[in-house]
């Protein structure tokens, strides 16, 4: 019998066309979980507010709750700007990470030494006095500051708060050094302040969009996915830059097939003809902006015909596009993308970014870059925090000046012995990070999980880290659990509740309710002056007017702005730099010895039969964190390494085939990963989407699946100005045969 | 009344929510679907193009597998909707067989199943779950017969195609180019 897949291949126009969606008629992962009523007329839901924690963007929705307790479906709640209604598939298939069989079930505290990966179920109170006798030891040993926390998501506001009534402020979240930081730092420099998360971008009105590596509607990134969404039906021109033609470059006017790492030679020649064809927006220019004269100097040489040799593209398609631009201005917006850390220069790549924004006159306009406003939700009444000794800020002898968060790799590199000098963190709190996957630091993550006295992680999944902790916490999922309230700040001030749409399963437990626990163990309890966390959330929401029985009701409160989200015409605007005006030219970067302005820099080339590794994501995948939720696995069980039809002719390798891949330093993925060929991909690059290739096997769905990026990218190219973890300049090669035999035989 | 479905393929990013959408509300057994996500591609690098289409049963007017159908569970109901009673049916697969399209499966209770359009949503004046989540908005549900229907007036206004024309199926779902 042919399958749905093979049908497809047959029937559809034009060339080459595959099922994206794992549907063929066979079961592959598990049966049904609601039963088999699938004339679901009679179904009588109970709905309950939550947003979603399987991405950043947490897009607020319903819980549909059946009679007997189980949650039926999510969908999104129509007021939330952030989602308008409709969720993602991730966040569509959020359920999957309540039902998920694998979940951690119960507290796990290791047997015997570090090292050794075997556990026992232990119960909280055992947990909890395992955890603070240790965190007291290391309090008195060497100060509180030796206690570091990894974190992200909403969890982490909780444990951050048990952190600094501890008495430390060594909070490093990933999303900084290996994702959005240069972006910031970038963005920072050059107007005062960042772009946010959800990002201030006004794609919905604008009419010019221009995306760089940012792969919008394959990062499902709502909002902006759906906005994308209306600037095609409004017209918008869509300019995109990727050396692969992302779902976004098939929907642009102008897709730029760039060379990949010489976009920094792009954005200066297109800052050169915006400058040189006197088509940036001089007004905006003189108003808000210093360093001009300057800018025009230092990009005077970097003519389209010089980016040419670099980039590969060709001098009239820079030149249109900039035009393209220039017509739009200021409705324009040189998208500022998000995760930003690939070749150690990219704080300077991203300045390069936020300048063509501002030449355009794009921040503070409708459809560039919006003010943003929200509602500031009071802290619920605690002592002080202690003032820490120390910080994550005297980690990094010097390096790193511009960094404004905690570093994730100098906060590792300093919890072993190194140079002969005793390590100064000694204790590790993890939550919702699996930083195995999320840091490209595989040799210092193993010296530091060594010497490090105190490992703890808190996670719903038994994910990689999980096998290097001395304890293991069970955290419910969002789905169980009451939060923070969201206050979004951004074209609407919003509010958003999450709260518990079913009991806990499992002997799992909520992190306030973990921080609070935990935080009277250690004599902090005056921190958690409430039993309930609903008791907070109830006084910070009468604070701002709301109750939490209104929210409980309507999930999201929008309220109306106060201020502008645009320069008011003629107004005398100040932005949020030292001296109120755009950084053309930045004094902070010149102070602290870097260029000013940015700058090309040639990053190393592929060396022959070896191809550069390009990562990214899928629409229906998280990180590492969804690979085994068993909605979102039916939709991508595995990841492919894209391959061009002309690279496999020479190699001999055909469609669907597996390959081992290794890198130049020698590092082979831990599995065999499916071949997808396709013309989509750059001859001289191969693709690959992050988050798959899981070698834990309690992820009994995610286990072998595919390969891990992460564990391919030995290269980090550092960037001094932030610390930022570069990750793309790794090149792989293709295996046939499994490595791992040949050393066997 | 004649139910039909427009799928903006300028706007669908292929992000498969309509997939998983439809898991959930209407019970699909993890590892079956009754709509799906297909990708063609086209040209070569860098001169590629591609197009991504969500695609389940097409509700066809003349439909091969209500013909075909030995015991009448395939059947059509209000709206030109292709339904299977499941209690009817007998899991024999002339069905699955005769659809151009491979919009049926066998479900593990040992009856046919696909998409029903959710109808249980349509009568109480909702759209069908794909439609209602999907991010880019890139589908729209409608009434043929109502001339002021979105549907309508989207397929007047747009080039659009069906898929498998010469199977003769006159299918209901149209993807607009």
């Amino acid at each position: 019998m042919k399958t749905r897949r093979d049908f497809i291949k047959i029937s559809a126009i034009g060339l080459g066309a595959t099922a994206v969606t794992a549907g063929a008629a066979k079961a592959v992962l598990g049966s049904s979980l609601f039963g088999n009523d699938s004339e679901n007329e009679t179904e009588n839901l109970r709905r309950v507010p939550t947003y979603c924690e399987v991405c950043f963007w947490k897009c607020a929705g319903w819980a549909h709750v059946t009679e007997d307790g189980n949650i039926k479906k999510i969908t999104g709640n129509d007021d939330d700007p952030q989602c308008n209604g409709r969720l993602c598939p991730r966040g569509t298939g959020g359920v999957g990470m309540f039902s998920d069989p694998d979940r951690l079930k119960t507290p796990l505290i290791r047997v015997g030494k570090v090292g050794n990966q075997t556990y026992r179920e232990a119960s909280w109170e055992e947990a909890f006095d395992y955890i603070a006798k240790k965190m007291s030891d290391l309090k008195a040993k060497y100060g509180p500051e030796s206690m570091a926390l990894f974190f992200h998501g909403s969890s982490g506001n909780h444990f951050s708060h048990l952190m600094k009534a501890y008495g430390t402020t060594n909070l490093a979240a990933p999303s900084f050094a290996q994702c959005r930081g240069p972006r910031d730092v970038g963005f920072e420099a050059t107007f005062g302040e960042s772009v946010s998360s959800p990002e201030v971008t006004d794609i919905r009105d604008t009419k010019c969009l221009v995306l760089i590596g940012s792969h919008i509607g394959e990062n499902m990134h709502n909002g902006q996915v759906q906005e994308m969404s209306e600037a095609i039906d409004k017209g918008a021109v869509i300019i995109t830059v990727d050396p692969r033609l992302s779902t976004a470059a098939s929907k642009s006017k102008f897709w730029l097939p760039i060379k990949p790492s010489t976009d920094i030679a792009l954005l200066l020649a297109w800052i050169h003809v915006l400058i040189n064809d006197e088509l940036y927006n001089k007004e905006y220019i003189s108003a808000y902006a210093e360093g001009f004269e300057e800018l025009k100097a230092h990009v005077k040489p970097f003519t389209p015909e010089w980016a040419y040799g670099i980039t590969t593209l060709k001098p009239a398609l820079i030149r249109s596009t900039a035009r393209e631009m220039a017509n739009a201005a200021p409705s324009v917006i040189i998208h500022p993308g998000r995760h930003a850390a690939w070749y150690g220069d990219d704080v300077q790549r991203t300045r390069a970014i936020a300048i063509l924004n501002a030449l355009l006159g794009s921040w503070g306009n409708r459809g560039g870059i919006f003010f943003k406003e929200g509602i500031k939700i009071p802290e619920f009444p605690h002592p002080e925090y202690p003032k820490p000794a120390w910080s994550w800020k005297d980690l990094m002898d010097g390096k790193y000046p511009l960094a404004n968060e905690a570093v994730t790799n100098s906060v590792i590199e300093a919890s072993y012995p190194k140079d002969g000098k005793e390590a100064r963190i000694k204790g590790w709190f993890i939550s919702g990070t699996n930083l195995v996957a999320s840091v490209p630091l595989k040799e210092e993550l193993q010296k530091a999980m060594q010497a490090l006295e105190l490992i703890v992680v808190v996670d719903t999944m038994p994910m990689e880290i999980t096998d290097y902790a001395d304890v293991v916490l069970p955290e419910c999922t969002y789905l169980e659990r009451y939060d923070d309230i969201r206050a979004t700040a951004h074209r609407e001030p919003t509010l958003c509740l999450r709260m518990p749409a079913a009991e806990p399963k499992h002997q799992t437990k909520p992190a306030w309710w973990i921080a609070k626990q935990l935080g009277e163990k250690l004599g902090l309890g005056a921190y958690f002056n409430f039993k309930e966390y609903s008791e907070v959330l109830d006084w910070q929401l009468k604070q701002v007017g709301s109750s939490l029985e209104e929210l409980q009701r309507i999930g999201v409160k929008k309220s109306s702005r106060k201020t502008s989200p645009y320069i008011e015409p003629g107004a005398d605007h100040q932005f949020k730099t030292a001296s109120g005006k755009i950084q053309l030219f930045s004094h902070e970067m010149a102070e602290a010895g870097f260029d000013p302005m940015p700058v090309f820099t040639q990053h190393p080339e592929p060396q022959e039969g070896f191809y550069r590794l390009i990562y990214g994501r899928a629409p229906m995948h998280t990180f590492s964190r969804t690979a085994n939720n068993p909605n979102l696995v039916a939709l991508m069980p595995e990841n492919s390494v894209w391959i061009n039809p002309g690279v496999a002719k020479i190699w001999g390798i055909k469609k669907d085939q597996y390959v081992w891949l290794k890198n130049q330093d020698g590092a082979v993925s831990n599995f065999a990963v499916k071949v997808r060929l396709t013309e989509r991909i750059r001859w001289d690059s191969v693709y690959i989407v992050h988050g798959f290739g899981h070698h834990h096997k309690p992820l009994k769905f995610a286990y072998g699946r595919g390969v891990n990026d992460t564990e391919l990218i030995t290269n980090v190219m550092m960037d001094p100005i932030m610390g930022g973890t570069g990750m793309r300049g790794n090149f792989i090669t293709f295996l046939t045969e499994d490595p791992r035999k040949e050393a066997e035989a | 009344m004649r139910y039909a479905m427009a799928i903006d393929t300028k706007k669908c990013v292929g992000c498969s929510d309509c997939v998983v959408a439809c898991q959930t509300e209407n019970n699909v057994p993890i590892g079956f679907c009754r709509d799906w996500v297909t990708e063609t591609v086209d040209g070569t690098y860098p001169n590629v193009n591609i197009e991504l289409r969500s695609e389940r049963c097409n509700h066809c007017d003349n439909s091969p597998c209500v013909r075909c159908c030995p015991t009448g569970a395939s059947h059509f109901e209000d709206g030109g909707i292709v339904l299977v009673t499941h209690n009817k049916c007998i899991g024999c697969g002339a069905c699955i067989e005769s659809c151009p399209y491979e919009a049926r499966y066998s479900h593990p209770d040992g009856y046919v199943d696909k998409c029903t359009f959710c109808i249980h949503r349509v009568r109480k004046g909702e759209n069908p779950a794909c439609v209602s989540v999907c991010p880019t908005s890139c589908m729209y549900f409608g009434d043929l017969d109502d001339p002021n229907s979105e549907i309508v007036n989207v397929l007047k206004n747009r080039k659009f195609n069906a898929l498998a024309p010469e199977a003769g199926t006159k299918p209901n779902i149209f993807y607009l180019t």
